[in-house]
């Protein structure tokens, strides 16, 4: 693949599991692309598959059952067919990843010196004080003061920010082409988050690579991603830039997740809507769009029809999945952000009795 | 850190004389054998009888007898001699000492060895045909005590009574000084014996903890680093579960140093166990109450090695 083209191809991706209760759809045919040196996000609730589509990117998911069918093309390679030795030279050193919590993550018995000159060692032909040396610089690149003498010390001995630091000194310490962060600052303290944020972002810039963060948190997409991808239920029911996606969504689930969170611009008085009911059971799913039931415009085929992904009229680079006319849709959208509530919003666009 | 390692020694002599003590009163309290009466055999006349008893020192007050005791331990490290043979109780146990000690390290190095690798193989595929099976046999071994299992491996394969005739049977103990071949040969029925069950209990307990461990989030950072498969099992899932396994291993070892009763009386091996079990036959209550106290000595001497190993083996760990 040229230079030119996408870091990241994901393909029609699936990820299953056979259970006893039968058979989870964890990634349900997603397909997206990581551009070079630029930020992804994708956003969705618990359990809508965010993590599974990454972890599977490394190959980590196999083994353990899952039965995984797609294309995921790294620089052309396609990482679903490589064999696990191939995969694990990627693994760590060409693609690495962070997660969400950092105190569990890093290994309870080993410094975090010792930790990162494993990660080092597992892919490059060096000495050991070679290594550690490349340890240390790393750690002092993420922000660890004293980084010679707090190689040796045990994870235990960091503060949360400083252990999410030390992850992130581990996952880039082999210069990574690509950076998976997994809901990075979930398990931090709000003032933290805001410094791992600003971490992440100038390293993606110093060290020029892309980054791949999957979260829950609108805020962190906002402040970081170039471009957003939507997780409902396994599926990515909106792709668009990050811009386009905050200006104008197009999805009531995007909706339901920009009107649940305060905003400091929006009126004082603007009531916070959350979305009804919890997020679907991965084994059986609601038929049809599978957002229907939570969905407050829903008609009633909207419980048949499965809705594809497809461009939006006039929006290049933006897709959705929803069966609404795209008129309907803006229109409902218009409703919503001059602070009408889900219901009033539809008898404004959708005159009783009327189909959309 | 030495101000917990010496609180915790001074506990342990402490403990070591409420033992004595309750082994002291428990041999007087319950019925057994009059020593005296049975020193005197066939010469059972009261004059006999009570000259015997004021030299054993048997017809002071419990609590005196206690005392003197107490002062021969602490201020020449004596045990007393035994009722039977007369014999000095602390060079009885140090001459059965290194048998004994033979045993149960051996065994322990077998136990663990065998245990270690099957629980592993067994975690790495759960449900398996391996698993299964070796957890199969597990159950079986766990279940079958010492002695019964002890005399079925002679029935079978002991040279002398055997129906395949392998192994050197019982008796056949040697010590390592006399001839290491001959010790190492006459103890490897008895070390299969002694690591049987415990090696099944091991195997079982490292699956389980092993099995845990591998699905925690530090063995995804592993694997998600690059790291070889085989380096994400051993360096960072079996060093994360084989803590708890060491706890019991030192007790074990501790225990069995002090009551390896059964496979040496099987065994006929001259060791601690069953110079105690001869000793109770004979009511020779030094002999008990030197054996006891060795015992106790061992568990908690193993006690404090564990806790103290622990600090080194987890960081998290720090006692003060």
């Amino acid at each position: 693949m040229s230079a030119g083209g996408p870091l990241l191809r994901v393909e029609d991706l699936r990820v299953e599991y056979p259970t006893e209760d039968g058979v989870v759809h964890a990634v349900d045919g997603i397909t997206y692309e990581v551009q070079r040196g630029r930020t992804l996000g994708v956003v969705g609730e618990s359990g809508s598959g965010k993590t599974v589509a990454s972890l599977t990117t490394l190959g980590i998911t196999r083994g353990q059952g899952a039965r995984v069918s797609g294309r995921i093309l790294f620089e052309g390679r396609d990482l679903v067919a490589l064999p696990e030795g191939e995969l694990r030279a990627i693994r760590g050193n060409e693609i690495a990843m962070v997660f969400q919590d950092p105190l569990s993550s890093l290994h309870p018995l080993y410094s975090v010196g010792f930790q990162l000159v494993e990660a080092v060692l597992a892919h490059r032909d060096v000495s050991k004080a070679k290594a550690r040396e490349r340890a240390i610089e790393m750690l002092g690149l993420v922000g660890i003061p004293d980084a010679a003498r707090r190689v040796d010390d045990y994870p235990h001995e960091f503060s949360g920010g400083m252990r999410q630091r030390a992850m992130i000194a581990m996952a880039l310490v082999n210069d990574p082409k690509l950076l998976i962060a997994d809901e990075p600052t979930t398990a931090l303290d709000v003032t933290v988050q805001a410094q791992i944020l600003d971490l992440m972002e100038r390293l993606k810039r110093e060290l020029d690579m892309a980054i791949m963060l999957i979260t829950h948190d609108l805020g962190v997409v906002a402040e970081m991603a170039d471009d957003v991808a939507v997780m409902y239920a396994g599926r990515i029911v909106e792709t668009a830039s990050a811009e386009l996606l905050f200006a104008s969504p197009e999805h009531p689930y995007a909706w339901g997740l920009l009107k649940s969170i305060p905003t400091l611009s929006a009126p004082r008085d603007e009531q916070l809507v959350p979305i009804p009911g919890s997020p679907p059971s991965l084994i059986h799913r609601p038929s049809g769009c599978h957002f229907h039931p939570r969905c407050p415009y829903a008609q009633p085929d909207h419980a048949r029809i499965d809705p594809a992904l497809q461009a939006v009229p006039e929006e290049p680079g933006h897709h959705v999945a929803c069966l609404l006319e795209p008129l309907t849709r803006r229109r409902l959208w218009a409703e919503l952000r001059a602070g009408r509530m889900p219901d009033e919003a539809l008898a404004a666009v959708v005159p009783a009795g009327g189909a959309s | 850190m030495t101000r917990y390692i010496i609180r915790r020694i001074l506990w342990g002599i402490l403990l070591l004389i409420l033992v004595s003590a309750l082994t002291f009163v428990l041999f007087r309290v319950l019925p057994t054998g009059d020593p005296a009466k049975l020193r005197a055999g066939r010469l059972q006349n009261p004059k006999v009888i009570a000259e015997i008893r004021h030299d054993l020192g048997l017809d002071k007050g419990l609590l005196t007898q206690f005392w003197i005791y107490m002062k021969g331990i602490f201020l020449h490290f004596d045990l007393g001699f035994s009722y039977y043979s007369t014999a000095s109780v602390k060079s009885l146990i140090f001459n059965r000492l290194p048998a004994t000690v033979s045993l149960v390290i051996g065994g322990a190095i077998v136990w663990l060895f065998t245990g270690l690798t099957i629980g592993i193989i067994s975690a790495l595929r759960p449900r398996s045909v391996l698993d299964r099976v070796s957890m199969g046999t597990a159950l079986v071994f766990v279940s079958a005590p010492e002695y019964w299992l002890g005399l079925i491996v002679l029935y079978l394969v002991s040279a002398d009574i055997g129906i395949f005739r392998i192994f050197p049977g019982a008796g056949s103990y040697v010590p390592l000084t006399t001839d290491p071949w001959k010790w190492f040969t006459s103890l490897i029925l008895p070390w299969f014996v002694v690591a049987a069950g415990t090696a099944a209990i091991y195997a079982r307990l490292i699956r389980g903890s092993l099995i845990e461990t591998m699905g925690e989030d530090y063995i995804r950072t592993a694997r998600a680093k690059g790291l070889t498969e085989r380096r994400v099992v051993l360096r960072h899932g079996v060093r994360a579960a084989i803590n708890p396994i060491l706890t019991i291993l030192g007790l074990d070892i501790g225990l069995l140093l002090g009551s390896a009763v059964l496979v040496e009386t099987v065994f006929n091996i001259p060791g601690i166990g069953k110079l105690n079990y001869d000793a109770i036959t004979h009511s020779d209550f030094p002999i008990v109450q030197g054996t006891v106290l060795l015992a106790s000595f061992f568990v908690i001497v193993a006690n404090i090695i564990v806790d103290i190993a622990y600090a080194y083996l987890d960081p998290r760990v720090r006692y003060s």
